[in-house]
C-alpha cells in the first residue's frame, strides 16, 4: 500500500491504494470518476484517455505510483460549470458520438491534438493522430469533423483570451 | 495483474541496489510492454522499479560523430528533438510511426530495446546503424546486443543507460504498419555510413527477432538506388508465417520496403 498524492481536476487528492492499482481504476473507483471508461484493458483503445501533465495517455497502463504528484484532467474536468468544452459542444453538434462509450478518451486525445498542432489540422493529420482510439459505432466520420470544427473554436476562444 | 511493491529510485545507484535487494524485480520505464504483460499475468514481479524519473536517463545530444538517446527518454521527446531531426533524420521519421500518440508519450528507447519484440522498430535502426548500446556497467555493440526473439545480452539488474547511434551518411525508414495493432508487418532500416559500408536491417519478418539482409546489402553497395533491388529476391526461409501474413509475403515485403527506403534516403 502506498499514499497516493496528485491534483485531479484541479482538486488536492489523496488515496491510500495497492501499488498494483492502475491509474484508471483510482480514477473510478476510489475517486468515483467514472466518465473515464476502461474499453480494451490491453492498452489498444483509447477509452481511458487522461491528461497527466497535459499529455494525454492511456490511464489503465499507468500505475498509480508512475502518477504520484502528476496533475491529471478527466472528462469531468474540461467545462467550465455548464459551458461545455469547445471539443464536447463541437462532438455534441456534429453528432460524433452515438453510444459514447468511446467520447471522453476521443475528447481527451483530441484536445490533445488541437493543442499540439497549435489549431492547425487537416483530415488527414486527424485521422493519423486519432490511430490510438477506436470507436465502433460512428465510422470515424463525424469524429473527425468534430475534431476540425473544435480545433476552429479553440484557436478563436484562445484569440479572444 | 499480481501484487507488486512500485519504487521510484532517483538515481542509477539506487536503481541497481534496489534491484539487487529485491526477489524478484523489473525494471520499468514508458510501462507500455511491462505493464499490459503484468496485467495479463505472464509476470509477476515482486518488485516494479520505476526508471522513468531518473534525471541521468533521460536526454538526447550530439557529440562529434554521434546521435546519443539516454534510455528513458520516450518517444515522443525524440520526435521533438531538434537536434535529433538533424543528426539522424530517419529516427525521428520511425519514431512517428511507432505505436499511437498516447503510446509515444510514455514509450521509451531503453524499454523498446530491452524488450526485443520481433516487430519493434528501434532494433531495425540499431542494427542497420551499427549502434552501440551503454549499460551501468559495459558497451555492448548491436549485434552482440539482440538474441533472438525477446532476447539481448542484457545480465539480470543490468540497465541500458543509452544509445549511441554514428551519423550515417544516408539512412532511411520504411514499415508497412499492421493496421490494427501498428507494429510493422515487416519493416526495413537501410543506412549507408560515412566510411560507404551499406548496412540494411528488417524488422517484424523474421521469427528471431531483428535481422540484416546480406542479399540486398550486396545489391545496393554495388548500386545504391531502388532499381537495384529490382532482380532480388529475399529468402523466406525463417521468416514468421502467421495470419497476418504468409513467409513469402513477408519475404517480399522485405524488398518493397527496402527499395521504398531507397528512394526516400536519396
Ligand atoms: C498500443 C501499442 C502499440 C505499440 N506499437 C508499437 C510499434 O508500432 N512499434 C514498437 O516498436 N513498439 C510498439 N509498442 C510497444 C512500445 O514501444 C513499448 O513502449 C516498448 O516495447 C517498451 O518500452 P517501455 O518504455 O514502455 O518499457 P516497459 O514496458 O516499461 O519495459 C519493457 C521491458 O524493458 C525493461 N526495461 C525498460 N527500460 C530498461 C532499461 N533502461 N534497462 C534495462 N531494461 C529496461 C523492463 O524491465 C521490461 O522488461 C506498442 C505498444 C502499445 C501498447
Ligand atoms: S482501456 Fe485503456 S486503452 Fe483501452
Ligand atoms: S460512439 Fe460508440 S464506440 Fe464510439
Amino acid at each position: 500500500m502506498s499514499t497516493i498524492k496528485m491534483t485531479v481536476n484541479g482538486k488536492s487528492v489523496s488515496a491510500e491504494v495497492e501499488d498494483r492499482t492502475l491509474l484508471v481504476n483510482l480514477l473510478r473507483d476510489t475517486l468515483n470518476l467514472t466518465g473515464t471508461h476502461v474499453g480494451c484493458d490491453t492498452s489498444q483503445c483509447g477509452a481511458c484517455i487522461v491528461h497527466i501533465d497535459g499529455k494525454a495517455v492511456k490511464s489503465c497502463t499507468v500505475l498509480v505510483g508512475q502518477a504520484n504528484g502528476a496533475n491529471i484532467t478527466t472528462i469531468e474536468g474540461i467545462a467550465r460549470g455548464d459551458e461545455l468544452h469547445p471539443m464536447q459542444a463541437a462532438f455534441r453538434d456534429n453528432h460524433g458520438l452515438q453510444c459514447g462509450y468511446c467520447t471522453p478518451g476521443m475528447i481527451m486525445s483530441a484536445i490533445d491534438i488541437v493543442n499540439r498542432h497549435h489549431g492547425d489540422l487537416d483530415e488527414q493529420t486527424v485521422r493519423h493522430e486519432l490511430e490510438g482510439n477506436i470507436c465502433r459505432c460512428t465510422g470515424y466520420h463525424n469524429i473527425v469533423k468534430s475534431v476540425l470544427d473544435a480545433a476552429g473554436r479553440m484557436k478563436v476562444a484562445q484569440a479572444a483570451e | 495483474m499480481y501484487e507488486t511493491i512500485y519504487h521510484r529510485p532517483t538515481s542509477l545507484a539506487d536503481a541497481a541496489a534496489l534491484f539487487a535487494k529485491a526477489g524478484d524485480a523489473t525494471y520499468l520505464a514508458g510501462g507500455h510492454t511491462l505493464i499490459p504483460v503484468m496485467k495479463q499475468r505472464l509476470a509477476a514481479p515482486s518488485d516494479v522499479i520505476d526508471l522513468g524519473r531518473i534525471k541521468d536517463l533521460i536526454g538526447i545530444e550530439v557529440t562529434g560523430d554521434a546521435l546519443i538517446i539516454k534510455a528513458a527518454t520516450t518517444y515522443y521527446d525524440i520526435t521533438q528533438s531538434a537536434e535529433a531531426k538533424r543528426a539522424i533524420p530517419a529516427i525521428v521519421h520511425l519514431t512517428t510511426v511507432l505505436g499511437d500518440p498516447a503510446v509515444r508519450y510514455r514509450g521509451t528507447i531503453g524499454g523498446s530495446l530491452a524488450n526485443n519484440d520481433p516487430a519493434a522498430d528501434y532494433p531495425a535502426a540499431v542494427l542497420a546503424l551499427d549502434a552501440t548500446i551503454t549499460t551501468n556497467t559495459r558497451e555492448i555493440k548491436a549485434a552482440d546486443f539482440f538474441q533472438g526473439l525477446m532476447s539481448t545480452a542484457l545480465q539480470p539488474g543490468e540497465i541500458i543507460t543509452a544509445v549511441s547511434f554514428p551519423i550515417p551518411a544516408k539512412a532511411a525508414y520504411s514499415k508497412m504498419r499492421h493496421p490494427a495493432s501498428r507494429f510493422a508487418l515487416t519493416a526495413v532500416f537501410v543506412a549507408k555510413t560515412k566510411s560507404g559500408e551499406v548496412r540494411v536491417a528488417a524488422t517484424g519478418a523474421s521469427s528471431s527477432g531483428v535481422m540484416r539482409v546480406p542479399a540486398i546489402e550486396q545489391a545496393l553497395t554495388a548500386n545504391w538506388s531502388a532499381s537495384a533491388l529490382d532482380g532480388i529476391t529475399v529468402s523466406s526461409d525463417g521468416l514468421m508465417e502467421d495470419i497476418h501474413g504468409s513467409a513469402a509475403y513477408r519475404a517480399n515485403l522485405i524488398k518493397v520496403m527496402a527499395q521504398r527506403a531507397v528512394a526516400d534516403a536519396g
